[in-house]
């Protein structure tokens, strides 16, 4: 017998079902009293540099239907591309920006809001520069292992022809699955499509 | 140089997590992509993520008996607690810790749950707290019910505690569910049988642990979560000159 290896298995994921809500954003729920408010409410506060941008959408399952108990959890740098993270190693971000928010679908329509300021592009330190976008890990009743996926902007075709990640994408019809779409001037529409034809680029990184 | 939070994520073993796909929990069956998962290394977006301070917590944040209203939630007292580790077994100090689960009557605050059992007054079903130094976490609650589910004809959730817990980079990021030792419902529930092998169920099952219950107060039970590890290298694959 070889040495054995110090090391340990991931927990494995479990779904985080239908009442999701009474533990992340109890708030939102109605369940007050516990938590003062709700994390994540806002990857933004005032002051925050960059473009002010909504985006705006829904997550739709394999048999068409809108579901009203995702959460959808965002995380990206700020205008500069700076991770506002303590392992950030490339420099100080801008304070103004926390990154992350955790975003509910209506509870009766299932659309989903991300009012934030657009990312900035990200040089790796490794090389390559990722195109601006937004990670995102959706969870759900149904959903076994919570699902990771890129809000990118239709907008910035010239970063996204170069981003390395968008060009790990074989089949390059997806990658449009993967680009808000342009509805105003600071206005944007993000679809996310769990199974079927239009199935939105999940990722495994 | 390597530590805990810096470096890139080691990739997911997927045969050891459920599938997306698991025809038993029949909710999967239109929420599971039907489309490969475009694999790649993880880069910042997946090994920064956010921060949270203890300062944030409130001082009930971790007790589910007393955090809703301050009268005592009904129920078997239980400490729940365990250190937060990564894949090469070092504490992961610092990271949020969040937990919901049903009352002792198995029905949980929540509109959408219409089941029997009666609401509990004094229970609100959530808490929160931060791993300290060593990754440690705790918990004071009451041990909550099992409760029937509409996805077979008569199905049972096994007693469980969900939990969510960040890493120090968003590709850690990571909900799962605790089980409690000798519960005959866990066997026969097809959320838990969405995990491929009895080795990783094991992994979600909490055993008591006598040690540390508290006498003519409450019982505990041990709860280890393991994070994706980073990549413990000390050669960077760096272009030439930077
Ligand atoms: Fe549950």
């Amino acid at each position: 017998m070889p040495q054995k290896l110090d090391q340990l298995r991931e927990s494995p994921s479990q779904t985080a079902g239908p009442y999701v809500h009474i533990g992340l954003t109890p708030n939102a729920l109605g369940n007050h009293g516990i938590y003062p408010d709700d994390l994540g409410t806002t990857p933004i506060k005032p002051g925050a540099r960059g473009e002010a941008i909504t985006i705006i959408g829904h997550v739709r399952d394999g048999a068409g239907m809108i579901l009203r108990d995702a959460l959808i959890e965002s995380w990206q740098a700020d205008a500069a591309g700076l991770y506002p993270s303590p392992n950030e190693r490339r420099g100080k971000a801008d304070p103004n920006v926390t990154g992350w928010a955790r975003i509910l679908a209506d509870f009766d329509t299932g659309d989903w809001v991300l009012k934030t300021i657009k990312p900035g592009a990200v040089t790796l330190p490794q090389g390559g520069v990722m195109a601006p976008h937004i990670a995102l890990w959706i969870v759900a009743r149904g959903i076994n292992i919570g699902l990771q996926t890129r809000i990118y902007f239709e907008d910035e075709a010239e970063a996204n022809a170069d981003c390395p990640v968008l060009a790990r994408i074989e089949h390059k019809p997806r990658v449009q699955t993967l680009l808000a779409k342009k509805v105003s001037t600071g206005q944007y529409r993000f679809n996310i499509v769990l199974q079927g034809d239009d199935e939105t680029v999940f990722f495994d990184m | 140089m390597t530590d805990a939070a810096h470096g890139p994520l080691i990739g997911r073993d997927r045969l050891w997590h459920p599938p997306a796909y698991t025809a038993g929990y029949k909710t999967s069956v239109t929420r599971a992509p039907s489309r490969a998962l475009v694999a790649m290394g993880s880069t910042l977006s997946e090994e920064t993520g956010p921060a949270f301070g203890r300062d944030m917590l409130g001082e009930m944040d971790n007790n589910l008996i007393l955090n809703f209203t301050g009268q005592p939630a009904v129920g078997e007292r239980i400490i729940m607690h365990g250190r937060v580790l990564d894949e090469n077994a070092r504490p992961v100090p610092n990271v949020l810790v969040e937990i919901w689960h049903a009352n002792a009557g198995g029905r949980y605050r929540h509109k959408k749950d219409g089941y029997l059992a009666p609401l509990d007054p004094n229970f609100g079903g959530c808490g929160r707290t931060v791993s300290n130094a060593e990754g440690r976490y705790e918990f004071l609650t009451i041990r909550p019910g099992a409760y029937p589910w509409p996805n077979g004809v008569n199905h049972w959730r096994p007693m469980h505690i969900h939990i969510s817990v960040f890493g120090h980079g968003f590709g850690q990021r990571l909900i799962t569910q605790m089980y409690f030792e000798g519960d005959p419902l866990i066997a026969r529930c097809p959320i838990v049988n969405t995990i491929p092998s009895q080795e990783a169920i094991s992994a979600l099952i909490a055993p008591l642990d006598m040690n540390a219950s508290i006498p003519l107060d409450c019982l505990a039970y041990k709860f280890d979560i393991v994070l994706r590890g980073r990549r413990q290298t000390f050669f960077e694959n760096r272009r030439e000159g930077m």
